[in-house]
Formats: structure tokens, C-alpha cells, sequence
């Protein structure tokens, strides 16, 4: 045990103290302490991107970020992705029209970086979605319809007419 | 093909793409994953686990461990040995250390649990735990472990005098060897199918919460089959007071299973016994690096597969010799009477008469398992093995391996077809599968182009796959897991205001139950598939069933949902006759709807006639509308599909790229086009992956060399192609709904088409096999070896 020390997280816009100790990794911060199951743990190097959330904006693996690394700083999940009026923000609404989840469980993190990603790319080409979210991995869909989904997404952002959400047969 | 909906899209029964209804808390980050579980007083657990592949353990030092703050026990093998907890049975009647008391088999294996009260004092107290062994050279080489004179592992079991496991066979090996000696052409192959990992997402654990004072036990766990595992929980601790009716097995949301959550690992079991000994909520999160290197292995199956036909292109039969590395104890879980599984479908989608299939299991130092990942018990095995050995002989007689499948394929109207091994392929039309493949992907065109690359000296391969499936284990007469029969079941309760609640013996990781089986229903009763709420994984709640693998959801549970719900269609239309004063035979059904022959004006709605159930029903008639059903397959059902694949690979890097995919695939009538074709993605996804990038290896002394996602590929986005996939449409004869399961075809067919592929490739340059994966390095090695590239 080492000297826990205060720190204070502003989460989803709602800032919250900690004691934590020195070496209490991030996700292990949002999902003890604050309660906030929706950040997923896959893996135990920084490959699988179960545990992306936005920190300051940009997306992290919080299982790679120490807690105090978060202190005084703003970070954003999967919890607070909703729209201010309680409707699904365009990456939820992609994701389920578009059918890009299987098993849900990588599902915060590949959103969340998909936000970041169209928040720096908003008119994304396959090749750059397929690199940009190819930190984050997906044993379930395949990838196809998370392609898809974050296609419909950076349209519905964009103001577009929404691309068919309809199976696609050859 | 577009499947026909017989119901409307408010209704959305089958052949409707409905968006799935448990996507809501998905991505709200509301899913109730094993990890999301903190129960009041909870205590954590985490393994210290052994270096060594092989190893006596001379002393366990736990006095360090237990001075760090936060840590309350260490349990060893010598604490559970108290109670005859050290040992667990296998699915496969084999035995398992739960924790050792002298002796480690596996690197990797658990050696100690450390409980403490919080996550990181668990961990602090495991690196804390001392262990002395006397190391001793383990047995790697499955084909060494059978030699005479290898060291017998399993010494434990007396009288055992070597490695073997167990020998199976199937087939007539007299007419078979004297085909083989006849023949006018035999091909030979070598084929490996590498050891491999499911990898789901989210690892296994569990939180086992034993209540001293009601001697009763709830374990949330991470389980594909959680009545099974109840049961299973019963054999092994009922003698300590823990029987069946006080155990309640909970599986939460699923984090991805492909077969990986189906066995008991020794940590599920440590943590009840800690829960029962410490009278607290124990849980254990295993990390990725356990999970990939003490867990959940598949395949490892080292193939000889021989071909015999005529130089016309007609095959005559097939023999396959089998060894199957298990690792050190035989962990599958497969049904009792088929320990190579399914492996018998090697005969494939052609029309011969003559097979001998063998395979002998051995032990070596290696994890135990294995599990069928996504494949319904060896079946992806089989079918990398029949489908390369045929591109072999195609290719030895010259003819073009879309010819060959034509010429040899079992006919639409030689259904069902009595497979030389025994199984009764249900239905198929495997040519129009294979046609429609070749036309989108312009198979003539391709192999055009193909021929001018040659000329330039540019490397290109096209690879086919017609992969036959056998799934939906299975009928009671041939198919149990330790004696419990493989029926699945549906309980469907309509409450007064026509919403209903249905509830399984099965259990979800992905596939969409809560979607599909309401729409299942929908289509049987006129219920919208909205108002139809799904539940499984709740022993104290769902009826027994054997779980969710093998493709036996929609087989199975999903063909228990049809039969229930026309059970309640018939108490219906009984209610439907009382109340508009006519006979049965007079009323007329559509989706919904009762209504009189010739005035469909006089009518009930389903929603009308369960009202009645509950408050004006028939005297001498039960009341409520509810039903259940256990439903005990006639057969198994046989998926099928073609798929095509082509590559480019670069002579200088030996970079292989997947240019193209096209899949078709029949799983019978389809309950939702978008789930299935979902499904069939995610599948490809799998296939390629031990086709081109996964294999767990492990050097001499028993070391894994790429236990993490460090150096385990599984692949990302950028690895995975851009599917292509379509359908035909042959449904089962036999099942209510004449669906077939649909998840592990991919799986399965992806890896040879992928293989067959490259090979094809390299067919000019005198390459026949490389084995799975095939990396550019291997790809780089064989053209080495012919003198076509050269080292720089």
C-alpha cells in the first residue's frame, strides 16, 4: 500500500474526488471508485481498447493512465455519450441501426474513439476508419458493419442524407 | 434470395431485419458483464500461477503473501485436499487439478489463489507467494509423447503406462485400405490445424456468494451453459452439503464466449470453495495473459489426410489419421459419445462411398482443453482437412478445382444423403451455393486474369471452400455431456395484456437471442416481437437446458420456441372457437388473427383470446396462457455454403492481401437476415485469423511464446477484408421452423478457402501446403526454398 493521495476527475462534465493510491490505474478509477461499469477491461496491454475514454478529448486506454495522470482534467465515457435531451448521440444511434455490436463488451471503447476519430475526421474514408479504430479490437462483428456504422454516424453529424441501415446482399 | 416475411414489420416475425433489442444498455454502457458484479463485503481472488511447463513442487511459502496488507488467506492444493476439492472431473470424464499438491503439468497452471479485499492487494499478494520446484523436461511434441519410453504424464491415474488419451474410429478401414491400394490416384497431405485461442473480449471470472446461514450458493459466472454447470457444481460439492437445489448459476452478459466459457476452469472452483470457507462473495477476474495461456485452447489436431480417386476427377473415398494434442488433461466438451467430436463431416460435401476416419488423443505438457471455438466439436478440423486434400487432388489431375467440387458434389435430390461415416445429411443444394459464389465473384474472369499475372511472373491465387456443417447437437439417443441428454428448452408466459415473457435453456454471448427467439415467437403467435421480452441464464428462472454452443441455439432452444408457441396457438384457437361460438375446423389463421372461414369479419385477436385465458376462459379448460417445451431434435441439421477467396501476394515482401471474399452461405430459412449476415462477418473475421495470423506456440521447455495481445494477432480492422456474403435458401426438412444455426460456418469454411487460396498462389513455383497460419515469412521460406526470392 503507498500514500494515497486527492485527486479530482471531472467525469462526463460532473467533477468527483478520490483518494486513490499512486499507481491505481485509470479504468480501475471510473469502474471501483465512480461506479462506471460501461469502460471494459480486455486486456492487460494496451492492445484491445476495451477501456478507450476521452481524456481532455483525446482517446486513451485508461488501463495505460494512472489516475493521478487524470487529475484536474476532464474525462469523457461511454455513460456520458448521450445527447443533452436524453436521445442516443449519432455514434449510439450508428451503432445499434447499423447493427456493429454483437457481444457489447468492446462497444464503449470503440465508440468512444470512433467520437474522437470524427471529431478530427468528419468525412472519414473506409480506409481511415479502418486505421483510426484499428487500436480497438472486436473479436464478434468483423469489422464490416462498425465500418458501416461510423460511416452513418459521420453522415448524421454531417447533416447528410443517412446511407440505408438495411442487410446487404450479394 | 430474399427470405419471405409472413408478418408484418409490427410484428416482425421471421425473415425480418429487426434492429436487435438489447442493443439499448449495450451502447449506454448498461450491459451487466461478470466485472460489473460488487456485491456487499466482496473479497477478491487472483492466482499465482507456475513458470514451469513441468515441475515438482517442493514448497509453497505463503507466510510473505499473507503479511501484505489487504491479503485475508492463500489456499493450496494441501487446503482444498482437505476437503477433496483438489481434483474436479472434465465434461469429458476425464480429472483436472483444481489446484496442485505436488506436482504442476502446464506453464501457466494455477499453483495458489490469494484472497484479499481489494483487486491490487490480491495482486501484490500473489507476486508475494513463494514457490520452490524441482523442474523437470515436459513432453511437447504430441507424436514424441506416444513414443516408447516418453515419461507418462498422467501418473496420477494407476496403471496408466503412457500418454494416450484415447483412440476413435469411424468408417471401414478393410474397403478403404483396398481402395487405396487400387486407386488410380491418392493424394497424401500433412495438415496442421494450429493450436489457437478463442480471445473473446472479455476474459472469464466469476463472483461465487455462498450465504452460511441458508447453505445456499449463487455463482455469477461467465458460462455459455449455466444449468450444466449447476449440475456439474452439484457432482463436485455435493458431498460438502452443496446440492443441486441450493445452487443458483447466474451467467451475466457475455463478453464474447465462442465455446471458451463452455468448461469449468480451476477458478471458478477455487472461488466457491473460498466463498464456502470464508463465508463471503469471492471474485475472480482472470486477466488476458491467463486467459491466453491457461484457457480456452482449440484445434491442435495434426491431420494425414489421403485422397483416392479416379484420374477422370471422380473421388472414390478419403482416409484421415488423426493425433490430437490435449494438453494435459482432456477438457473439451464435447458429447460423451464423440470424443473427436464431429471430426466424422470430414467426408464432406461429395458423393463417395468409402471413408476410414481414426484418431488417437495424447497428453503432453500443454493447457488443457480443447474447446469448440466457434465450431460445432471439430468440425472446422474436418473441414480443413477435406477441402485442402481436395484442391490437392484437383490439383494433381489437372482440373480446375471449381470442376472438380461440380463433378463430385452430393446432388439437391440425394437428400438426405447417408454420409460413409455414418451421419444423415438432412438437405443441401450445394451446386447452387458454389454457382452463385462463382458468379459474384466472376470466377471465369478471375481465373483469366490469373493466367496473365503468370505470364508477368505477378503471384495470384483463388481458393474455394464447399464446406458441409453438422450442427444443433443433438437428438438424446446419440448426444449427452456427462449423461444429460442434449434437449434444449423454451418456456413462453403470456401475461392478460398479450406481452409476453419467454425464457431459455440456452445463453447468449453476441448471437442476439433477446431478438431472434422474440421474433420466433412473433411468427408463431402474432405477438409483436417487441412485446416478447427474452431471458436466459438464470438457473432458478429458466428451464433446464444444455447452453448456448456448436451452433444449437436456433436447432435446439430455437425450434422449443416454435413448438411451445403453437402449443398456445392451439389453446387459442379453442379459446377463439368458444368465443365466437364456432368449431375449430371453422376458424382460420393468420399472423394475429383467428377468424371464421368465409367471414373474416368475425375474428379474435391474439391479444383478445389471451385476455380470455386470464378472465372468461372455457369451463374445463386450465386457465393462464403459458407453455413450455423441451425439445429433443430428430437429427442434427447440416449447413452448408461456397466461398471464394482471392489473393495478391507481393514477390519481394511475401505480403499476402485478401483482395476479395465472397461467401454464400444456407442455413435454412433465416430469422433475421441482418443478424445472420452479422453473424457470418464476425465469423469470416475468425477464419481468417488462424488462417493467416493466429497460433499459440511454445518452445521445447514448455514456455508459450506469445501469451499476450502483444504477440497474439488477433486481427483488427485493418487485417480484417471487407466480407462480401450472401445466401441460398434450403431449409431443414425436420426442424419446426426449417432453420439450420448459422454462427460457426464462417468459422469454419473461411480458414481452407483462405489456404487454398495462397496455395493456389504458389502452385506455379511447386508449392502444395503451407500450414495455417500462412505469414509472409512462411510464404517468403517455401519460395526461398525453390529459389524464387533470395535472402538479402
Amino acid at each position: 500500500m503507498q500514500m494515497e493521495k486527492e485527486i479530482t476527475v471531472t467525469i462526463n462534465g460532473e467533477a468527483k474526488k478520490a483518494k486513490v493510491e499512486p499507481r491505481l490505474l485509470l479504468v480501475h478509477l471510473i469502474r471501483e471508485d465512480f461506479n462506471m461499469t460501461g469502460t471494459h477491461i480486455g486486456c492487460d496491454t494496451t492492445h484491445c481498447g476495451a477501456c478507450t475514454v476521452l481524456l481532455d478529448g483525446k482517446s486513451v486506454k485508461s488501463c495505460t493512465i494512472l489516475a493521478i495522470q487524470a487529475d484536474g482534467k476532464k474525462v469523457s465515457t461511454v455513460e456520458g455519450l448521450l445527447n443533452a435531451d436524453g436521445t442516443l448521440a449519432a455514434i449510439q444511434e450508428a451503432f445499434k441501426e447499423n447493427h456493429a455490436l454483437h457481444c457489447g463488451f468492446c462497444t464503449p471503447g470503440m465508440m468512444m474513439r470512433a467520437t474522437e476519430l470524427l471529431q478530427k475526421n468528419p468525412n472519414p474514408s473506409e480506409d481511415e476508419i479502418r486505421w483510426g479504430i484499428s487500436g480497438n479490437l472486436c473479436r464478434c462483428t468483423g469489422y464490416n458493419n462498425i465500418v458501416k456504422a461510423i460511416q452513418y454516424a459521420s453522415a448524421k453529424i454531417r447533416g447528410e442524407a443517412l446511407p440505408s441501415t438495411e442487410p446487404i446482399f450479394v | 434470395m430474399i427470405q419471405e416475411c409472413k408478418t408484418s414489420k409490427a410484428i416482425s416475425g421471421m425473415g425480418h431485419s429487426m434492429k436487435r433489442k438489447e442493443d439499448g444498455r449495450f451502447i449506454q454502457g448498461k450491459g451487466n458483464y461478470i466485472d460489473d458484479i460488487k456485491l456487499d463485503g466482496m473479497l477478491y481472488m487472483d492466482i499465482h500461477r507456475s513458470p514451469y511447463a513441468y515441475a515438482k513442487i517442493k514448497k509453497i511459502n505463503i507466510d510473505k503473501a499473507m503479511k501484505v496488507p489487504g491479503v485475508v488467506a492463500v489456499i493450496t492444493g494441501k487446503d482444498l485436499e482437505k476437503y477433496n476439492l483438489h481434483w474436479m472431473p472434465t465434461l469429458m470424464s476425464d480429472t483436472q487439478m483444481v489446484l496442485p499438491t505436488d506436482t504442476v503439468m502446464y506453464q501457466a497452471q494455477e499453483v495458489a489463489a490469494v484472497i484479499a479485499t481489494s483487486r491490487y492487494a490480491a495482486a501484490d499478494g500473489v507476486e508475494a507467494v513463494e514457490v520452490e520446484y524441482e523442474v523437470m523436461k515436459p513432453v511437447m511434441d504430441p507424436y514424441k509423447a506416444t513414443l516408447p519410453g516418453a515419461p507418462v504424464l498422467r501418473s496420477d491415474k494407476k496403471g496408466k503406462t503412457d500418454n494416450k488419451i484415447w483412440h476413435w474410429e469411424v468408417g471401414d478401414k478393410k474397403k478403404t485400405d483396398k481402395l487405396f491400394e487400387t486407386a488410380e490416384v491418392t493424394v497424401k497431405e500433412e495438415i496442421y490445424v494450429p493450436r489457437i485461442h478463442v480471445a473473446s473480449i472479455e476474459t472469464c471470472g466469476c463472483v461465487a456468494d455462498y450465504h452460511k446461514v441458508n447453505n445456499h450458493l449463487t455463482m455469477y459466472m461467465t458460462t455459455q451453459a449455466p444449468h450444466a454447470i449447476r449440475t456439474v457444481i452439484a457432482l463436485v460439492a455435493g458431498h460438502v452439503g452443496l446440492t443441486e437445489e441450493k445452487i443458483r448459476v447466474i451467467s451475466p452478459d457475455i463478453g464474447g464466449g465462442f465455446g471458451g466459457k463452455v468448461p469449468v476452469y480451476p477458478g471458478y472452483v477455487i472461488a466457491i470453495a473460498v466463498s464456502f470457507l470464508v463465508g463471503k462473495p469471492v471474485k475472480w477476474i482472470e486477466d488476458r495473459s491467463e486467459n491466453l495461456q491457461a484457457d480456452s485452447f482449440a484445434r491442435d489436431y495434426h491431420i494425414t489426410a489421403e485422397m483416392a480417386g479416379t484420374k477422370a476427377g471422380k473421388i472414390q473415398g478419403i482416409r484421415f489419421k488423426v493425433l490430437a494434442d490435449h494438453g494435459y488433461t482432456d477438457a473439451s466438451a464435447n458429447p460423451s459419445k464423440f470424443p473427436a467430436g464431429m471430426f466424422s463431416i470430414c467426408t464432406g460435401s461429395y458423393d463417395y462411398d468409402t471413408a476410414f476416419v481414426e484418431a488417437d488423443a495424447v497428453y503432453t505438457n500443454k493447457p488443457p482443453g480443447g474447446v469448440a471455438y466457434r465450431c460445432s466439436f471439430r468440425v472446422t478440423e474436418a473441414v480443413q482437412g477435406i477441402e485442402r486434400i481436395t484442391d490437392r487432388f484437383a490439383q494433381t489431375i489437372g482440373m480446375d478445382p471449381a470442376a472438380f467440387r461440380f463433378n463430385n458434389f452430393i446432388k439437391k435430390d440425394q437428400f438426405p444423403w447417408k454420409s460413409p461415416t455414418g451421419w444423415s445429411y438432412d438437405s443441401g443444394d450445394y451446386e447452387l451455393a458454389l454457382k452463385k459464389a462463382m458468379d459474384v465473384i466472376d470466377y471465369a474472369g478471375l481465373r483469366k486474369e490469373q493466367a496473365e499475372k503468370r505470364k508477368k511472373g505477378e503471384i495470384m491465387g483463388i481458393g474455394i471452400c464447399s464446406f458441409t456443417e453438422v450442427v444443433g447437437a443433438g437428438p438424446s439417443k446419440d448426444f449427452d455431456i456427462l449423461g444429460i441428454k442434449m434437449f434444449d428448452s423454451a418456456e413462453i408466459r403470456v401475461h392478460p395484456t398479450g406481452k409476453a415473457i419467454a425464457r431459455f435453456g440456452t445463453k447468449s454471448q453476441g448471437q442476439g437471442h433477446e431478438t431472434t427467439y422474440a421474433q420466433i415467437i412473433a411468427e408463431e403467435l402474432g405477438i409483436p416481437a417487441e412485446n416478447i421480452q427474452i431471458e436466459e441464464g438464470d438457473t432458478d428462472t429458466a428451464p433446464y437446458g444444455l447452453g448456448t454452443y456448436a451452433s444449437r441455439s436456433t436447432p435446439t432452444a430455437g425450434a422449443a420456441a416454435a413448438v411451445a408457441a403453437r402449443k398456445l396457438r392451439d389453446k387459442a384457437r379453442k379459446i377463439a372457437a368458444y368465443l365466437l361460438e364456432v368449431s375449430e375446423e371453422d376458424l382460420e389463421w393468420e399472423p394475429g388473427v383467428f377468424f371464421v372461414k368465409g367471414a373474416p369479419e368475425k375474428k379474435k385477436t391474439i391479444q383478445e383470446l389471451v385476455f380470455a385465458a386470464y378472465t372468461n376462459h372455457p369451463q374445463g379448460m386450465e386457465a393462464g396462457f403459458e407453455a413450455t417445451h423441451y425439445y429433443d431434435p430428430p437429427n442434427l441439421t447440416f449447413p452448408f455454403g461456397s466461398y471464394i477467396c482471392v489473393v495478391d501476394i507481393d514477390k519481394e515482401t511475401c505480403e499476402i492481401k485478401v483482395r476479395r471474399f465472397v461467401a454464400i452461405d444456407d442455413c435454412g430459412n433465416i430469422i433475421n437476415p441482418m443478424i445472420v449476415q452479422g453473424q457470418v462477418h464476425g465469423g469470416l473475421t475468425q477464419g481468417i485469423a488462424p488462417a493467416m495470423f493466429e497460433e499459440l506456440i511454445y518452445d521445447e521447455d514448455g514456455n508459450i511464446l506469445n501469451g499476450t495481445f502483444m504477440d497474439y494477432l488477433v486481427p483488427t480492422a485493418v487485417e480484417s477484408p471487407s466480407w462480401e456474403t450472401g445466401h441460398t435458401i434450403t431449409p431443414s426438412p425436420h426442424h419446426p421452423i426449417g432453420a439450420k444455426g448459422v454462427g460457426e460456418s464462417p468459422t469454419v469454411g473461411a480458414p481452407p478457402a483462405i489456404a487454398n487460396a495462397i496455395c493456389d498462389a504458389l502452385l506455379p513455383y511447386g508449392i502444395t501446403n503451407i500450414d495455417i497460419p500462412i505469414t509472409p515469412y512462411k510464404v517468403w521460406k517455401a519460395l526461398k526454398e525453390k529459389g524464387v526470392v533470395k535472402a538479402i
